[in-house]
C-alpha cells in the first residue's frame, strides 16, 4: 500500500505515543523511536511498529515514534491509525477475537 | 436472582490511552469505553482502533465491559460495530435512543456481524441511552424492543436540551423522565441507569442526587470520575441495618409460613409477600455486593 501523505496519529500524554508516517524517496522503511522506555522496550517497540506496517503492504516510508510508556496494544493502534491516515483512509479488514 | 451489579458504569474517553488502560482499576461495576460524545469527529477513527485493539489485549476479567459507539445516523456507527462486535465487549451501549426501531435496526446489523464471524448469535447484549423527549415517551416500547437490551439508561443532557430547559441541582426537569425509564425498565425487567453527575467537585450533590435516584428505583449510575464511585456504591449497596432488617423478615415469614399463615406482624409492623419480595432483593443484592455471606450468616458491612 502506498504512502500518499502525512498521517500523524496519537498524543504525548503518558501512556501513549505520537506516530507519524510520511512519503520516502527511497526503498524501504525508515524507523526513528524515541521512547521513554527506549533501554528495555525500544526493540519490541520497533517490531510492533514493523509488524503493523507490513499487515498494510507498507513498503516504503519514513516513520517517526515518540513513545510515552505505551502498551504494546496502544502501540498497534496508533500505528494503525496513522497508516490509515498515511494511505488516504483506507478500510480496515476488522479481525475477530484476540 | 441477581446475578450482576450495575451500581457504577465509568466512562473512558475512547482515545484516552492512559484512562482506557486503567479504567478497570477503579472499583466500578462496569466499564464504558467511550466513542462518541467524548470523541472529537476528528479522532472517531483513532478512539476506534485504540478499543478495539484494547478489548481484544487487555483481560477484565469479570468487569462488564461496554462500548458507547455512535449512532447509525451518522458517519461512524456502522464502522463502530463492524470494529466493536468482532472485539466482543459484553455490551454495546446505543446514544439518542429514539425509537424501538433504533434497537432493531442495531440488533440486525450486530446478529448480521455474529453470523458473519461465526459468534453465537445473541451473545453481545445491548444498552440504550435514551437522551429525548420522543425517546423518553417510547421507554417501554424501546425496552422490549430486543432481547439484546439489558438496560435503559437516561441521558440527561441532551434531554434537558431537547425539552428546553437547563439542569439544576434538585433535578425537578429530570422526574418524570427518570419515573418513566424506571417504570419502563421494570416493565420489561431490565436494568435502569441514572445520567452522569458532572460536578466531579461536588460529592454532597453527587450524594444527593444517587440517594433521589436510588429511591425512585434505579440500579446505578453512570460515573465520569473514580471519586465518583464510593459514595454512589455506598448508596447502591444494602447497608448493615438493611440486611439486619431483610434477615429479620425472612426468619418471621418463614415462622408464619410454619404455622400456617401467610402473614405476620414484625415489630408491630404487618409482613406481607411484597415485603418479603423487598427484602429478598436486599439480600441478593447484600450477597452479589459481598456485603452478606448467606452461607456463614455474616454480615459484612
Amino acid at each position: 500500500m502506498d504512502i500518499v501523505k502525512t498521517g500523524i496519529a496519537g498524543t504525548l500524554e503518558s501512556s501513549d505515543l505520537m506516530v507519524t508516517i510520511k512519503e520516502s524517496g527511497e526503498d524501504g522503511i525508515h524507523l526513528e523511536l524515541k521512547s521513554t522506555v527506549q533501554q528495555q522496550f525500544g526493540e519490541e517497540i520497533k517490531e510492533v511498529a514493523l509488524a503493523v506496517l507490513r499487515q498494510y503492504g507498507v513498503k516504503r516510508c519514513k516513520v517517526s515514534i515518540e513513545d510515552k510508556g505505551a502498551l504494546d496494544c496502544t502501540v498497534i493502534a496508533r500505528v494503525r491509525t496513522a497508516v490509515s491516515r498515511a494511505c488516504g483512509n483506507v478500510k480496515y479488514n476488522w479481525e475477530v477475537g484476540r | 436472582m441477581i446475578s450482576r451489579l450495575r451500581r457504577t458504569m465509568l466512562y473512558a474517553p475512547g482515545n484516552n490511552a492512559g484512562m482506557v488502560r486503567d479504567v478497570h482499576i477503579y472499583g466500578s461495576d462496569s466499564i464504558m469505553f467511550d466513542l462518541e460524545d467524548s470523541v472529537s469527529v476528528h479522532e472517531k477513527d483513532s478512539a476506534r482502533f485504540l478499543v478495539y485493539q484494547t478489548l481484544r489485549t487487555m483481560d477484565y476479567g469479570r468487569k462488564e465491559t461496554v462500548v458507547r459507539v455512535n449512532g447509525l445516523d451518522t458517519p461512524y456507527g456502522l464502522e463502530d460495530f463492524n470494529a466493536i462486535v468482532r472485539a466482543k465487549p459484553d455490551i454495546i451501549r446505543l446514544p439518542k435512543t429514539e425509537t424501538p426501531e433504533d434497537v432493531m435496526e442495531a440488533d440486525r446489523l450486530i446478529t448480521g456481524i455474529e453470523e458473519e464471524i461465526g459468534m453465537e448469535v445473541g451473545t453481545i447484549k445491548m444498552f440504550a441511552a435514551i437522551e429525548s423527549a420522543l425517546g423518553i415517551l417510547n421507554a417501554y416500547p424501546i425496552a422490549k424492543a430486543s432481547k439484546r437490551l439489558v438496560g435503559i439508561a437516561i441521558g440527561a443532557e441532551d434531554y434537558v436540551t431537547d425539552l428546553k430547559t437547563t439542569r439544576s441541582k434538585e433535578g425537578v426537569e429530570l422526574l418524570m423522565a427518570r419515573s418513566q425509564i424506571v417504570v419502563a425498565a421494570r416493565a420489561a425487567g431490565i436494568s435502569a441507569i441514572d445520567t452522569v453527575f458532572s460536578d466531579v467537585d461536588d460529592e454532597e450533590g453527587l450524594i444527593r442526587e444517587t440517594a433521589l435516584v436510588k429511591q425512585l428505583g434505579f440500579d446505578g449510575k453512570s460515573v465520569i470520575n473514580p471519586r465518583q464511585i464510593d459514595p454512589v456504591h455506598k448508596i447502591f449497596t444494602p447497608g448493615s441495618k438493611e440486611i439486619h432488617n431483610a434477615l429479620n423478615v425472612i426468619e418471621a415469614i418463614k415462622e408464619a409460613e410454619a404455622k400456617g399463615s401467610g402473614v405476620i406482624s414484625l415489630n408491630g409492623k404487618m409482613i406481607d409477600k411484597p415485603i418479603v419480595d423487598r427484602a429478598k432483593r436486599v439480600l441478593d443484592l447484600a450477597v452479589v455486593a459481598r456485603a452478606y455471606n448467606p452461607e456463614s450468616g455474616e454480615v459484612l458491612c
